[in-house]
Formats: structure tokens, C-alpha cells, sequence
């Protein structure tokens, strides 16, 4: 399917992470950054010892704006760790978050071909370059803001729906507690004492 | 329970049924259907005047029949509302020449005929399930006699009768001649642990219960002979022990083994139980004079019309199912759908009550912003393209496409209520969906570029991000060393992998391509890996018919904790991979760019 829009003309900005010698220790990250500033589109390609760290972020930052980056590959640990960190960094730097993409060095990389470290550069120069074609393509993303009704629908009427029920509204939301039986209660409305503290359950 | 009757802010609708639900979090519409009680609510003082003139007489379903209520009746005395309920059913009716009765004898006349059942609708930004549970019915085991001997009990049964509000207002009597019973047997997991009869799993409430009952029966005559069958007790809550061993200290005698079976003494309707002590070995008989059957608990019979209005889903006990078990324990997977008590799974009133209290600040959470913030990766239907074929919305597992298939408008996505899975857009047979952040465009740039070199030594992997994804950083976080010839393509969900992705990589000349998600019954999105494992399968017989090798694309499901299971798939598929030679994939290539050529007939 032809995309929505038409492509602006993308400047990539690479950052290679060492995560101390985690990544560094195994992949040759200098030789990654070399190889992905013969990229296309892509006009910075640093190596950093650590990148989530402050001075990291802080370059990144820099180059967004002095270097008028508009898409940026970070390729350092796993996505479902740090991109929250990363897409946050671009925000900061007056960038759309969704404009950054991550090629995953540590987790698929150093740590699971730690004896191999031809093979694990060999790779993640072949990760580098997926991610950077992916990000020419990346567009902007909006997070929609929806207004939400301020009220409840509680389903049942044991002692967890009325529980419920009284939480929220005492917290001053509304609540509809729907019960099918004639009266509310449950099986809790069916006992005498309780276990465990032998009281009365009503 | 008086206070949820009358609290300003909640609105009670009692002999009422969810009859629809549509919208999305925050803005849920719903259609309640409430049944006339007859009574008017906000009238009746519950005097119980009417009661004393109603000539028909039912069991009262509440004591489990063990004594009987009016046509016109208040469920219990503490019931909320109060007000009186008329069983229509059994009314003799409302014409004065039958009957009426009632009607004249209200002096607050609030006994009405003409009551219509009411449709209802409300706007709720939330949804809180606590439909609670049922108990088993021990019919089926037919060696206990429960329906064949009248001093067999259930455990609620027995509840009712020890109840000071129940039949015989707290007095434990036999059925048989409404003596107390001088000996009382006990038999636990009726209906529970079992693979064969009622439920597999344990109903965490009953041996707890049965200690709660041996306690209140020796409070009441302490001579009374009280023993209990069980298979072990599971005393493990706070101040559970110290019960258990109070009750043993009263000299309850536990004994370890299930009764094999119980025949009626036919002259005293004594019960004498059969069983083998797992803890002697030695085949026992014992005599009862009463037997309570500890029953287990059940999800409610109705409970599917619920589940398929709030497209919810069931785990294999047939609970309803959590969106994490540890992290996430009381959210659906549906935004702004919570769980509470024993809707969930069988636990005690402490612990619905807790869950309660926690799916209330999971929904306070979601409200208190007032606003609400929407997953930015999202569908959108692309009009022009679409041709109105419906796919989309039968496979969106979260219903946030609707499409006229008749009238032929294009499709639309509810963007509020789109999670992001993608799997319309694999489905889709037109191209006319746009996944955002996961392109058509964005996927194949990364296909093209991985296989851009060497493609003869990489294996393609797509791996979602919740699971398989995840099992691959579980499988670097444990540093488990595989070959390093896989690639990663991350897709939120594998719902997402079009057959067009497949064919792109042979076609690039991919040796192999191995499609991974979440187990069935763990994806992120509901049901969504059940249309990816269907259009993998799609695939598999389609390269069959082209001539080529099926084993070639792969399915695995590897969850986010299966690690070492990331590895193992990684070595099966290099040495796949290294089963496909060079003239195989020069091959694929050739079919596959002669088949691109003839427009193809999809086969759905
Ligand atoms: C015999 C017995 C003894 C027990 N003794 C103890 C004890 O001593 N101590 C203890 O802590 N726990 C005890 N329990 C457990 C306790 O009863 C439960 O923990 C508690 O009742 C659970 O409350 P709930 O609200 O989750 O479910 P329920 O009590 O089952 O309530 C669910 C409510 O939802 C309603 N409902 C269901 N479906 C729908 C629908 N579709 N639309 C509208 N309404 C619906 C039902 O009518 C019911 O009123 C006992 C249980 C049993 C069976
Ligand atoms: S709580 Fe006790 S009686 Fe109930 S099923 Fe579990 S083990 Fe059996
Ligand atoms: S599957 Fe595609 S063509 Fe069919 S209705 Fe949905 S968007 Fe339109
Ligand atoms: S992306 Fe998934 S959730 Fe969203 S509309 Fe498509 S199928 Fe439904």
C-alpha cells in the first residue's frame, strides 16, 4: 500500500551504545558507527559509552538541534527497556517521540554471541541498517486525548461488586450496580459467621 | 450492603441484565434491561402485610428449599432494597376474581400489575465485572446420595440451616425428624481436584469453610461427634491455622481419605460412609448421623453472554482471565475493564474485598485525569482502497472496526478502542489498512535491508513484542549463546505479519522465516495470534502448491519467560536454514516473481 504521506527528506542521526564494556566488550562498536555513517540519509554516526546516561542523552540532544536531525537510530540495549527513556529524550529536544528507532546490541547481540564477536558485529551492522530503514520511513505519531466519563458500570452485586460499588462512590464517581437476583448480596448474603474471623458477615 | 442501597452516588438496579455493550474506554454505552418487581421500590416499607394474605405457598429458593415463601416475599430479611418482590411466575394474578389479594391489603398501595420492565441506558467510563461464582451440584456423584438420602447436605445447605436467620433459625436438625444430629461427617473437595467429575482445580474456600463449620457446631454442643474426610487441608490465610488447630483442639477428628461411598441406614436414616484412611491404610466404616458435602465452586452458568459483550476472555478453569496474573491482577484485557471477588477465580470475602478496593484504583486511575490518553499505534482505513469486504472488522479482536457490508461504506476505526495488533491490516485483502508506526512501507524497508546481504546465511525472524521479543532479551538477560545468523523484525503483535512480508523475503532470497508471538490464550491482544497461526497454515499450503518446501516459514510460540526456548528455536532454524541451498532459493525467487505476475486469486 503506497504510504499516507510523502516522505520529508529524512536526517538520521546514529547513536552506538557500549553499555560500558556490556555491548563495547564484544561488538566492535567504533566499527559499527563507521559503517552506518555510509548509510544513506544519515548525517551523524557516533559511538558512546553509555547512552541512557545524562552527557548520552545530552548529545543526542545537541545534534537534533544543531545538526537539524529529524529521525534518530539508537542502537544500544533492548527497546522494551529504554525506548521510554530514548523517545522522552527526543521530546525534549522538540522532536516527534515516534521518530526513533532501536537496534537491539545487547541483548541480541554481545550477550548471546559473546565468543563470537565477528558474528555479533557482523550482525549488528545488519540491525543498524534495518533500523535505519525503517526510521527513513518513521512518521510522527499523536497521542489522542478522548474524554472519559466519570462513571462506573459494576456488574454483580456480591460483596465485591457493593465493595466496589461504595469505593468508588465515596471517591465521587457514579455507579451503576447492576444485579440480577432481587437483592444485592451474593453468596456472602447466604452465611452466618465468617471464617476466619468468625463474625457476622452481613 | 444498607449503604450501597442508599448512597447518593450509586444507582442500584436489582432483577436487572446487561442486555448490550458497545463504545470504548471511557465512553462505554450500555443497555440494562430491569425486570418490574411489581412493588414499588421506593414505596414499600416492608411492613409484610401483603405476605400474610397470599394463598400460594413455593420453596424459598434462598433456604435451598428447606422451607417455603409466599408468591409475594422479601428474598431475606436483610435484603437491599428491602421492599417487597412479587414472583410473577407464580402469582395466581392480578385479576380481582382470582385473586389480588395484596393489592387491597397495602395500605401504602404499592403493589402494582401494571409495572412495565424497563430499558435503560447510562454512559460509564469504566467497567467492574464482579459476577462472583456458583457452587457445584453433587448430583453426578451419585455415591454420596446426595438426591437419595434427606440427611445428605450440601455445604451452603448446611450454611442456611446453622444460619440464626436461616429455616430453623440457627438450629442444625436432620431432615429425617428434625432432631439434632448426634454425630455430623464432613466430606471435602466435592465437585473440586478432580480430573474426572466437576472441577480440576481447588475451590479455596472449603476446607476453611468446613473448619468455620466444625467450629460453630462444637460452640453449639460440644459432645458432638464431628469428623472430616479430606484429601489434605489447606489452612494457608492469615489466622487459618490457628483455626484449624482450634478445631482440632475441640476434638474434631480429621481423617485423610475421601469416602468411597455412603449408604442409608434404611430404619435410622443414619449414614454409614465407606472409606479408605490414607494415613493407616485400613478400609474404615464410619456412622453419621448427618453428612454436609464441602462443594466446590463453579464460574456462573450464564457467565458467556457477559464474556462475549465485553469480548473478555476465560482461562482453562473458566475464570475469567487476567491481564497479567502477577503484574496486572485485576485488569482485563480490555482498557478500562476490571475484575473483582470470584469472577476471577474461587477466593474468600477477604480477598474479593481486596480486589475490590484494587480494581477501584485501577479505575479511579484511568478517570481521575479526566481525559485519557489513546495508544498512538493505531489502524486507519484507507477509503478509497476499501471495498467494504467486512474482514477487518471480524478479525479485529477488539471490535474497533465497523463496516456496512451492505449499504458498501468503507470501513472505520474507532481509534479509542484500537489497541494496535495490526492483525486488520495483515487480513486485509485490499491493502486499504494503514498500521501506523508498523507500515507496510517500515516492515518491508527492514525485510529489504536485512536481506540486502549475504541473505543466504540470515534467518528472518518476526517476533512480537510482548512475547517472543521478550523471550529474546530473557535469552540475552541469561547470556544463552545461539548461532548469530537470526534477524529480528519487532512487531507489536504477530497478528500483524501479512502474508505479503512472507512472500517479500523468499522472494528477496530468505532461506527460512520463522513467525513467533505469544502463546494461544497469552496474546497481548486477546485472540489475535489465532488469525496469525491460521494465515501461517494459509501460507504452508500455498507454498505446497507452488512447489516449494512449507517447513521453510515456521511458527513458534515462545512466551516472554522462555528464554531458553528462544534458543533452542534459534538452533532448529539455522539448521533449517542450512538445509536450504542455494538453487532452492534461486527457485523460490523464480515462482514466486512468475506468481506476482498473474493477479492471484485470493483464497480466504
Ligand atoms: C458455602 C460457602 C461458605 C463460605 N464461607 C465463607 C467464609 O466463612 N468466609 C469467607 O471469607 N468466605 C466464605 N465463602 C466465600 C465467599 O462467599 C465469597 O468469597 C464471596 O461471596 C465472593 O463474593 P463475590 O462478590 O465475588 O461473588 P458472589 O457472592 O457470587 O456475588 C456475585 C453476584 O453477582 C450477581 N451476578 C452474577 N452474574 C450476573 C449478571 N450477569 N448480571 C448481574 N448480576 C450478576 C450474582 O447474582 C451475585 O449476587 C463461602 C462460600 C461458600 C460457597
Ligand atoms: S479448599 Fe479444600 S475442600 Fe475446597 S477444593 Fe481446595 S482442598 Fe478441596
Ligand atoms: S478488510 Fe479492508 S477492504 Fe475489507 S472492509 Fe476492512 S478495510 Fe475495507
Ligand atoms: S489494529 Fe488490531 S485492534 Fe486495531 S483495529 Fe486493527 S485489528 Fe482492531
Amino acid at each position: 500500500m503506497q504510504e499516507l504521506q510523502e516522505r520529508e527528506e529524512s536526517r538520521i542521526g546514529i547513536y552506538v551504545c557500549h553499555c560500558g564494556s556490556n555491548i563495547g566488550g564484544v561488538v566492535d562498536c567504533e566499527g559499527v558507527a563507521a559503517y552506518g555513517q555510509t548509510l544513506p540519509d544519515v548525517i551523524v554516526s557516533r559511538h558512546e559509552g553509555y547512552l541512557c546516561s545524562e552527557p548520552g542523552q545530552n548529545q543526542i540532544k545537541t545534534d537534533i538541534q544543531e545538526q537539524r536531525l529529524n529521525r534518530i537510530v539508537v542502537a544500544s540495549c533492548s527497546p522494551r527497556l529504554h525506548e521510554p527513556t530514548f523517545r522522552k529524550c527526543l521530546a525534549e529536544a522538540g522532536l516527534n517521540p515516534y521518530l526513533l528507532e532501536m537496534a537491539n546490541l545487547r541483548e541480541q547481540c554481545s550477550w548471546v554471541h559473546s565468543h563470537d564477536p565477528e558474528g555479533a558485529t557482523q550482525k549488528s551492522k545488519d540491525l543498524v541498517r534495518s533500523a535505519v530503514a525503517r526510521a527513513r520511513w518513521l512518521a510522527g505519531r499523536e497521542e489522542m486525548e478522548v474524554p472519559i466519563e466519570p462513571a462506573t458500570l459494576v456488574i454483580g452485586g456480591g460483596v465485591a461488586g457493593i465493595q466496589a460499588a461504595l469505593d468508588l462512590a465515596d471517591s465521587g464517581y457514579r455507579v451503576i450496580l447492576v444485579e440480577k437476583q432481587p437483592s444485592i448480596g451474593g453468596i456472602m448474603a447466604w452465611l452466618d459467621k465468617t471464617f476466619p474471623t468468625m463474625d457476622c458477615s452481613i | 450492603m444498607a449503604d450501597a442501597g442508599r448512597h447518593p452516588n450509586i444507582t442500584l438496579l436489582t432483577q436487572s441484565e446487561i442486555k448490550s455493550v458497545s463504545g470504548y474506554v471511557g465512553n462505554f454505552q450500555v443497555q440494562i434491561l430491569k425486570k418490574a418487581r411489581y412493588v414499588k421500590e421506593d414505596q414499600c416499607t416492608a411492613c409484610g402485610d401483603c405476605v400474610q394474605v397470599c394463598p400460594v405457598l413455593v420453596p424459598n429458593e434462598f433456604n435451598m428449599g428447606l422451607s417455603s415463601r409466599r408468591a409475594i416475599y422479601q428474598p431475606f430479611p436483610q435484603a437491599i432494597p428491602s421492599a417487597y418482590v412479587m414472583d410473577i411466575n407464580n402469582c395466581l394474578g392480578y385479576d380481582p376474581v382470582v385473586c389480588g389479594k395484596c393489592i387491597e391489603k397495602c395500605k401504602k398501595k404499592c403493589i402494582d400489575f401494571n409495572m412495565n420492565d424497563q430499558e435503560l441506558t447510562f454512559k460509564v467510563g469504566t467497567i467492574i465485572v464482579a459476577t462472583g461464582m456458583e457452587v457445584y451440584d453433587p448430583t453426578e456423584m451419585d455415591e454420596y446420595g446426595y438426591t437419595r438420602y434427606e440427611n445428605v447436605l450440601t455445604s451452603p445447605e448446611f450454611e442456611r440451616l446453622i444460619n440464626a436467620g436461616g429455616p430453623t433459625q440457627g438450629q442444625v436438625l436432620r431432615l429425617t425428624d428434625r432432631k439434632p444430629p448426634k454425630s455430623v461427617a464432613f466430606i471435602q473437595c466435592v465437585g473440586s481436584r478432580s480430573q474426572r467429575r466437576g472441577e480440576p482445580y481447588c475451590s479455596n474456600i472449603c476446607c476453611m469453610n468446613t473448619v468455620k463449620s466444625t467450629l460453630m457446631l462444637k460452640d453449639h454442643d460440644p459432645d458432638l461427634d464431628v469428623k472430616v474426610f479430606y484429601i489434605d487441608m489447606r489452612a494457608f490465610g492469615k489466622g487459618f491455622e490457628d483455626l484449624f488447630r482450634r478445631s482440632k483442639g475441640m476434638g474434631v477428628r480429621y481423617i485423610r481419605g475421601l469416602p468411597g461411598s455412603i449408604q442409608e441406614d434404611p430404619k435410622s436414616k443414619d449414614l454409614i460412609l465407606t472409606v479408605e484412611d490414607t494415613a493407616t491404610n485400613q478400609l474404615e466404616k464410619h456412622r453419621a448421623e448427618m453428612v454436609v458435602l464441602a462443594v466446590g465452586v463453579k464460574p456462573p452458568q450464564d457467565m458467556k453472554t457477559i464474556q462475549e459483550m465485553l469480548a473478555l476472555q476465560k482461562n482453562s478453569d473458566g475464570f475469567y482471565l487476567e491481564a497479567h496474573p502477577k503484574l496486572q491482577p485485576v485488569d482485563s484485557a480490555t482498557r478500562g475493564i476490571f475484575f473483582a471477588g470470584c469472577a476471577e477465580g474461587p477466593k474468600d470475602i477477604k480477598d474479593a474485598v481486596t480486589q475490590a478496593s484494587a480494581a477501584v484504583a485501577r479505575a479511579v486511575r484511568l478517570m481521575n485525569p479526566k481525559r485519557l490518553r489513546v495508544e498512538a499505534i493505531t489502524a486507519e482505513v484507507v477509503a478509497e482502497d476499501c471495498t467494504s469486504c467486512g474482514i477487518c472488522a471480524k478479525v479485529c479482536p477488539f471490535r474497533a472496526i465497523t463496516v456496512d457490508t451492505r449499504a458498501k461504506t468503507p470501513a472505520r476505526v474507532t481509534v479509542a478502542a484500537c489497541s494496535g495488533c495490526g492483525t486488520c491490516a495483515a487480513e486485509c485483502p485490499s491493502n486499504a489498512i494503514m498500521m501506523h508506526h508498523f507500515t507496510d512501507g517500515q516492515i518491508e524497508a527492514q525485510i529489504d535491508a536485512i536481506l540486502e546481504q549475504d541473505p543466504l546465511q540470515r534467518i528472518l525472524v518476526f517476533a512480537c513484542n510482548w512475547c517472543s521479543y521478550a523471550g529474546a532479551d530473557f535469552a540475552g538477560v541469561s547470556r544463552l549463546q545461539y548461532p548469530p545468523n537470526a534477524r529480528l523484525i519487532r512487531t507489536m503483535c504477530s497478528g500483524r505479519v501479512s502474508e505479503k512480508f512472507v512472500w517479500r523475503a523468499f522472494e528477496k532470497g530468505s532461506p527460512v522465516v520463522l513467525v513467533s508471538g505469544c502463546h494461544i490464550g497469552d496474546c497481548h491482544y486477546l485472540n489475535a495470534n489465532h488469525w496469525t497461526e491460521r494465515r501461517v497454515k494459509r501460507m504452508q499450503k500455498k507454498m505446497e502448491k507452488m512447489g516449494l518446501r512449507a517447513e521453510r516459514l515456521q511458527l513458534e510460540w515462545i512466551s516472554a519467560a522462555e528464554g531458553l526456548r528462544f534458543k533452542e528455536v534459534m538452533e532448529k532454524m539455522e539448521r533449517l536454514r542450512q538445509s536450504v541451498t542455494e538453487q532452492e532459493v534461486t527457485e523460490t525467487k523464480r515462482i514466486l516473481i512468475d506468481r506476482s505476475a498473474v493477479p492471484e486469486q485470493e483464497v480466504q
